[in-house]
Order: C-alpha cells, then structure tokens, then sequence
C-alpha cells in the first residue's frame, strides 16, 4: 500500500507501483489538468510538483512518491501570480502545455526569485510548446517574478 | 444565409422555455436572405447561434474547433460585437458536428475568412430585434434608439432596458428584412480589432479546468492502446497475447483488420489491448508478440527515395502555369543558374498525442474526441460501421494543439469499432511514438530550379518544377500528382519574369500523407525564396530591393483561374502592392541594411502569400564558432486584411516563427524498410525555448480589406528568411532542410 499526498489530501494507492504519478492522478483521481504529452521526460506537459519540486509525472512511478506531498496544478489556489501573469500577458494558444509550462515556472520562482533570460531558458528548455508561446512564457515569468519581488 | 427567430416556433422546452430570445440562422444550404413565411416552412431547424436569457445572458454557438487558433473566440466575438453585447455576459456553447452548420473543417485558415460577415449579419439582427423590442415598449421610433452595451437606450430621454429584460419581447418579433439591418460602422466596433481580447477559455487553461480530448471521459469506459502495423499496409500473421492479459489491469485484446486503399481517415488496423486505465493498456501492448505480414511499402527507404524524387525533378513535368518560352530563352544560352532544393517529411507532434472516446450503443455513436472537423468523423464513424452518419454524434473538446492531423479522424474510428466490439465506451489514447510513427505525413519532396540571368541580374526565364506524393494519394492511390495543392505557392509566384513556367512531377507515396500547417507552402516558398537570393547574391544586389524588384510594380495579377477560385480572386485578388508594402514594412522594423553585422551574424528576407494573406519575413542568425545557430531576432510584417483579435494574430506569428524554426533547423521524419524511424522527441527535434527565436517582432498592416487567413501563412517564410540569414552570416547555401543535417563550420 502506497501512501501519498494529492493537493493536501490523504490518499492510498494499491495498483502497480511501477504505473507512473501521471496516470494515478488523470484515471484514477480525474485530475486531468496534469497531461500526457510524451511518456518520456521529455516535453514537460505533465509537470507537478514533489514536496514542492517540479518532477516529471510520466517517468515518476508510484513508488517512488510514496510518503512525498504531489501538488497539481488544481492544487495550485487561487489564481497564482504566475496564472495571473500567464492570463495577462495572454501566453496559451491551444493550452494543452500550459499547466506543465506553470508548474514548471513556479518551481523555477521559488528556487530563483530573479531569474534572467538565460536561467529562464535553462529551466525551460524542458518544456515543448508546439505552439511556440516561449517568447511570451519568458515575458510572463518575468512579470511574475517582478509581482512576487 | 437564413435568420430565423426560433423562440417563435413554440418548441424550446426546459431551461431555454419563457423569456428566452434565439435567434437562429442557417448557412447551408440556403444562400439567400428568407422572407419570415419562407422560414417558417423551411424544416426545423434548431440550431442556435445565439440567444438571450431573461438574466441577459447571451449564448453563441462556435461551430468551428479549436486547437489554438482562436477561432471559437473569433467568431463569437464578432456576433458580440454586431450585437452589441457586453463580452462578460457571454458564453460560448461549442457545436456538435452536423452537416446543419455548413462547414465545421477548422483548417485552410479560414474560420474568420468564410464566417466574418454572417457573424456580423446574425449580431446586427439581433440588435436591431431588441431595439424593435424596446421601442415598442416605450411607444418610440425605433430609429431613436440606440445601443450600449447589453441595453438599449432612447436617445432623448435617457431611458434604458437591459438586453435581458427585452429577451421575452425580442423573442415574439418577426425578424427584419436584410435591408433593415444595419451593421456597425468599423468605428463602432468594441471588440474586433482591439487588443483587449483574450481567449475565451484563457482562465480555464492555466488553471487546468480546460477539458481537452484527452481528458474527456464517458461512464464505464475502458482505455485501449493499439500496436498498429509498423509498416503501411502489413496485416497481422499471428498474434501472441499471453503476456498482454497477465499484465494487471489489462481485460482483452482485440484486433482490428489492416486498412486498404484509399487510406481516407480508416483506422490504420492492429491489435488493441484493453484495460481498466492507461498504463494497463500501454503495458499489455508492450508485452504482445505479433508477427507482420509483408507490405508494398516495405521498400521505403528515404535515402533512395529521395534520389527517386530528384531524378523525376530533373525531367520535364506537368505544365501547371505558363508565362512567354522559358525553353526559348534558355536555349539562347548566357548566364544560367540551376539549384536543387530538397525537404523532408515532418510530424504534426501536436502537444496532445491522438485521442479519442466513444461508445456505440443501439446501432448510434457517441464520441468526444480532439478534432479539427467533426462532420469528418461523422462521416468516417459511419463509414466504418455501416450506420448512418445522421447517428453519429461527435462533441469537441478542446483541442490540444491541431496542425492539420486533427482533420483526419482515424482514432475516433479506432474508439468506436473497439467499443462496438465491447459493448461500452472505449477511450483509444495513442502514445507519442503511436502519434509521430501513424501520422499523415507531411510530405518530402524535392524542387528543381533554373533561371537565365539577364545583363541587370534579373531573371529572363524561370523554370521551377516540384516533386512530391501528393495529399491525394490518401483519397485515391492512384494519385501521382499533386494537381489541387499546386494553388499553394506553386503556380501563383507573383514575379514579374517574362518567360515563367511552373511544372509539377510525378510521385508514388509510401506512407499516408496529409496536410500540416501551411502545406505545400513550407516547401514551395523555401525553394523559390531561397532560389531568389540565389539569384540577388549571383547578381550582386540586395537581397530586399532584389525581391522587390523580381515582384515588379504594383498590380493586380490574373492567375486565369475558374470557378470557386475565381470567385475568391474577385475578393483576394493577388496584389502586389500588398506584398511590397509588407517587404517594405519588415525591412523598416528589422533595420534591413542599417545594422552591423558581426562575424557570423547575418540577416535573410522572405515574402511569401498564402491563406491570401501576405506576409514578409527577415530572420537574424548566428552562426558560433561551433556552427550552432541562434536566432536573436525575427520581424514579421502581416497583411491580414481585416483583423479580429490583433493580440491573437500576434500570437499565431509568433508561434509561426517557433513551428518554422523547427522545421527549418530540426525536424525530420525518415523511413527505412517501410518504418518511420522517429518516435519521440529524443529523435523527432522540435525548438525549444533555448532553440527557439529569442524575440519575434510582429507588425500588423492595418487594412479594411476582407479577413484572410492567420493561423498558417506566417510559417512558410520561416525556413527560407533563416537560410537566407545563414548564407549572409557563413557563406553556405543551404538547399535541404533540416539544416542540422548540414555543417556549418
């Protein structure tokens, strides 16, 4: 029996330990704002935070999140400056990436409160966007890091 | 187009009963404006395009998917507008797919394009509609109203009723004559061509609310993964599910018989694990053993099909426009120059993998799935299964990412066969590699270029023949020739050369091939864009004033076209004014000619018309002592005509720069022995952000003329502008893309 936290919720988990965080949390607990992109590590879309640090969903088995505390983007209240820079510098276009693209900034915010472009563009590099909304994500982290400053 | 006030007819029942004003308005098939009587007899039809609750809440109907275009804000924005709503009370309901609609096929760029006046038509009516409801009240002329928004106002005296308010009255109104209805003046407009505009859904997405195809559910519904042929057409010989079902959580397996000929939007065939979640279903399919049949396509190997390509290049083609004697010219012997250029297959690789859920149940389909045309899967559905397509219903969710491979709904076809085979709802979710290795591939193709150069360095004769299997291949196998795409930077080059001819060869296809944003354009505009600064660089002139002058003056250009394209040349006539003026614009922006280039920098200009919009690109390269290329800088001009959401089509530019620099610097999908060699993006490069245009500078020409297309025509400058750049910057010419395949130091 797996014990973890979900958005500061109590949950038990008795599947297979290997099934990745990604699936537990979109089919077995509907909180699909958490996507699937590539499986792999390797876009980002399915970004969460563990105990606080941005991990990759899609490659973190349950086993390996037993007794750590996931934050999802629903857990995410309410209205973050960083969701708030995301809305008013207008960043989505389709929005498939964009909750990956978020968790990955606030995580990128609380380890470096002023982050130039290259440290932006560092961090983010792991975060596809087929869109190609990066020059405004970039803007927005910065907005957001003034905000919070 | 018809208007028809709905709420008349007696039959909205539950919420929409009482008080409620709908207006509802037909586009197919009828083309003219029906006398009140007329509509009445006319079949029930109950779609809405809007209505008014008694709260004031308005509801517009999108019939148009989106994928991040913008198009299911659009559009309901410009209904807004006419009608003179207040944007905050109104909602969007997003259509099923039905035929009712006229054309739900979100691609071509052209939701705006072909719905901007009806919009602005069904608005106007029902302003004019309250205010008729108004005036009664108050026992005034109606032409002493007016409108703010969500109220009517009496003019004189100040006196106001809300939009909800006059619903009930509004909904017993006969609707105006067309003539009565006056639409808004452009300076009147509060919501088209502003910037204040946002996505519609903008706080669902980044909050994770937004519900994308792949995350609609059904009650009861189990996951599928499909192992699909690896090579087109391979049927299964045997298979070996043992493993499959001793994997926990996977219930069955079921196989689905291999696609034949014409592909159309089929289900490509396989075997299909299923399972009580995703990852079940991922790992059964993982743990088959199938044995393959053989396939004609088996022989796919893209190294030699490429020569195939070039060899057919080299040969004379199918004349599909011709200006003066280009053989004539050449024969006359002088200067020649002769270039080849050569792309590769791409991936659509949009964020979200293919994806789909139905259920079939009682002989009809229900299906929620990520698609570009929703008539597509009715038709696909229906196809497959025998049943009418009246009994398929499609839902829309969001789509995450389209690019054109949405338009083709094999997944959902998937979904509904497993689930008739299951008897419950069946959620299909393909993996990425699933995603890149089944696409519809956009197609690789090879162009060959000859000009002879006059004594003032411009071309006296061009000749330029293109290459490729065509789209057509996946609607009909016998298709070699790419007749319907060459429209897409082929046959309509606006030079101004006297001898010109365009030709276009025959090729066989291997794989399904299908359109991607912007299409034949990416390969079309980076050969002849880069074939002209072939020939400025051979002439010594400046790459912009050299593009200016191979347009020519200002004119309207006849491509002698017929029948519907006719039509839309009568409104998109190709100017060339416009395409100069939006060289000029992004040679003003990026300083073209001003600046000061370091050791390895180098700007590149592109122009290209596509979506009848014109756009103009230069792009600013860096070239490090390693041969990495950066991109400091891109400038955009865009002549759009008129523009919706200003904000919005900066964004579609942008993001125009980051797709184009992905197929330009990165991408490539090749095959050996029939299989696609790319899965994920470990091997199928995109940009990212450290990759991508570090500042792309967009600039809008502001224009009265009617709206074309947005979301795809700032792609195709791309790669040309950026290979361009790399020649001013090292000297290379770069004549095949990726340009990673090429060393640049």
């Amino acid at each position: 029996m797996i014990r973890l936290k979900v958005n500061g919720k109590d949950r038990t988990f008795d599947g297979d330990p290997e099934m990745p965080l990604l699936w537990y949390l979109r089919d077995t607990l509907g909180l699909t704002g958490t996507k699937f992109g590539c499986g792999m590590a390797l876009c980002g879309a399915c970004t969460v935070h563990q105990n606080g640090e941005a991990i990759r969903s899609c490659t973190t088995s349950m086993k390996d999140v037993s007794g750590t505390e996931i934050t999802t983007i629903e857990g995410i209240a309410p209205v973050h400056p960083v969701q708030k820079a995301w809305m008013e510098i207008k960043v989505p276009q389709c929005g498939y990436c964009q909750t990956g693209q978020i968790m990955q900034a606030i995580s990128l915010l609380k380890d470096n409160k002023n982050p130039s472009d290259q440290d932006i563009d560092t961090v983010m590099a792991g975060n596809l966007c087929r869109c190609g909304t990066y020059q405004r994500i970039r803007a927005a982290i910065h907005q957001a890091a003034k905000e919070t400053a | 187009m018809t208007i028809e006030n709905v709420s008349r007819r007696g039959f909205l029942r539950g919420a929409l009963a009482g008080g409620v004003f709908v207006l509802s308005a037909r586009i197919l098939p009828d083309t003219v404006w029906a006398a009140e009587g007329e509509a009445a007899a006319a079949p029930l039809d109950p779609y809405l395009w809007m209505s008014i609750a008694s709260d004031g809440t308005v509801t517009i109907v999108a019939h148009r998917s989106e994928m991040g275009c913008g198009s299911r804000t659009a559009l309901p924005l410009v209904v807004a507008d006419e009608l003179d709503a207040d944007w905050s009370k109104v909602k969007i309901d997003q259509a099923t797919g039905d035929p009712k609609y006229g054309d739900q096929d979100t691609d071509g760029s052209h939701s705006v394009r072909s719905f901007f006046d009806q919009m602005r038509i069904v608005g106007a009516t029902g302003r004019a509609m309250l205010i008729s409801a108004a005036a009664a009240q108050w026992g005034v002329p109606a032409k002493d109203c007016t409108t703010e928004p969500h109220v009517v106002v009496h003019k004189s005296s100040g006196r106001k009723l809300g939009y909800g308010e006059l619903a009930a009255a509004a909904a017993k109104l006969a609707v105006p004559k067309k003539e009565d209805v006056a639409l808004k003046s452009r300076s009147e407009w509060r919501y088209i061509g502003k910037d204040s505009n946002e996505l519609f859904d903008l706080a669902d997405i980044v909050t994770g609310k937004a519900i994308f195809g792949m995350d609609a559910t059904m009650p009861g519904m189990v996951y599928a993964s499909i192992e699909h042929p690896p090579v087109l057409g391979q049927k299964i010989k045997s298979v070996d599910d043992k493993a499959a079902l001793k994997v926990k959580g996977v219930k069955q397996t079921l196989t689905i018989p291999t696609v034949e000929p014409p592909h159309l939007f089929k289900p490509l065939g396989g075997v299909a694990v299923i399972a009580d979640n995703t990852w079940a279903a991922f790992q059964g399919r993982r743990a088959l053993q199938i044995e393959w049949g053989s396939s004609p396509h088996s022989v796919y190997n893209s190294a030699e099909y490429r020569k195939t390509l070039e060899a057919t290049s080299r040969q004379p083609g199918k004349v599909v426009r011709n200006i003066g004697d280009v053989d004539a010219e050449f024969k006359k012997g002088g200067k020649i120059l002769e270039a080849e250029y050569y792309t590769p297959h791409l991936a659509h690789a949009a964020m979200e993998p293919n994806v789909a859920v139905a259920e079939f149940r009682d002989g009809k389909v229900l299906a929620w799935a990520p698609t570009q045309n929703p008539q597509a899967v009715q038709d696909t559905v229906a196809g497959v299964l025998g049943i009418k397509k009246e009994d398929v219903t499609c839902h829309v969710p969001l789509l995450g990412g389209g690019f054109g491979r949405k338009s083709k709904p094999d997944q959902v076809a998937e979904a509904a066969v497993l689930s008739k085979q299951l008897g419950k709802p069946v959620k299909v979710v393909w993996t990425r590699e699933d995603d890149i290795r089944c696409d519809y591939f956009h197609s690789v193709a090879a162009m060959y270029m000859k000009a002879a150069i006059g004594a003032d360095g411009k071309p006296t004769a061009w000749l330029q023949r293109t290459v490729y299997p065509p789209i057509g291949s996946t609607f009909n196998a016998e298709t070699k020739y790419a007749d319907d795409e060459m429209s897409l930077g082929w046959n309509n080059v606006p030079f101004d050369i006297p001898n010109h001819r365009a030709e276009n060869g025959p090729a066989d296809y291997h794989v399904r091939i299908g359109w991607l944003r912007s299409v034949a354009n990416i390969y079309h505009a980076f050969a002849v864009q880069s074939f002209a600064d072939e020939l400025a660089k051979a002439a010594n002139k400046d790459s912009v004033q050299y593009l200016l002058d191979l347009i020519g003056p200002a004119r309207i250009i006849d491509l002698g076209q017929t029948g519907d394209d006719a039509e839309e040349a009568k409104t998109y006539p190709l100017d060339t004014a416009r395409l100069r003026h939006v060289i000029e614009v992004v040679a003003e922006r990026s300083g073209w000619g001003k600046r000061t280039m370091g050791k390895g920098h180098g700007m590149g200009i592109a122009a290209h018309r596509s979506f009848l919009t014109y756009v103009a690109t230069v792009v600013e390269v860096e070239v490090d002592a390693k041969g990495q290329v950066h991109i400091p800088n891109v400038w955009t001009a865009v002549d759009a005509g008129t523009v919706v959401a200003p904000d919005n089509v900066r964004n579609q530019f942008e993001g125009a720069a980051v797709f184009g620099t992905s197929l330009a610097l990165f991408s490539e999908i090749t095959a050996t022995n029939g299989k696609i060699n790319q899965g994920n993006f470990n091997d199928y490069h995109l940009a990212r952000m450290n990759t991508a245009p570090r500042h792309v500078d967009v600039q809008i020409v502001a224009s009265d003329a009617p709206p074309a297309g947005v979301g795809e025509p700032g792609a195709p400058p791309i790669a040309p502008a950026l290979c361009n750049a790399i020649f001013a910057a090292t000297g290379k010419r770069i004549r095949e893309l990726p340009v990673s395949k090429t060393k640049l130091v």
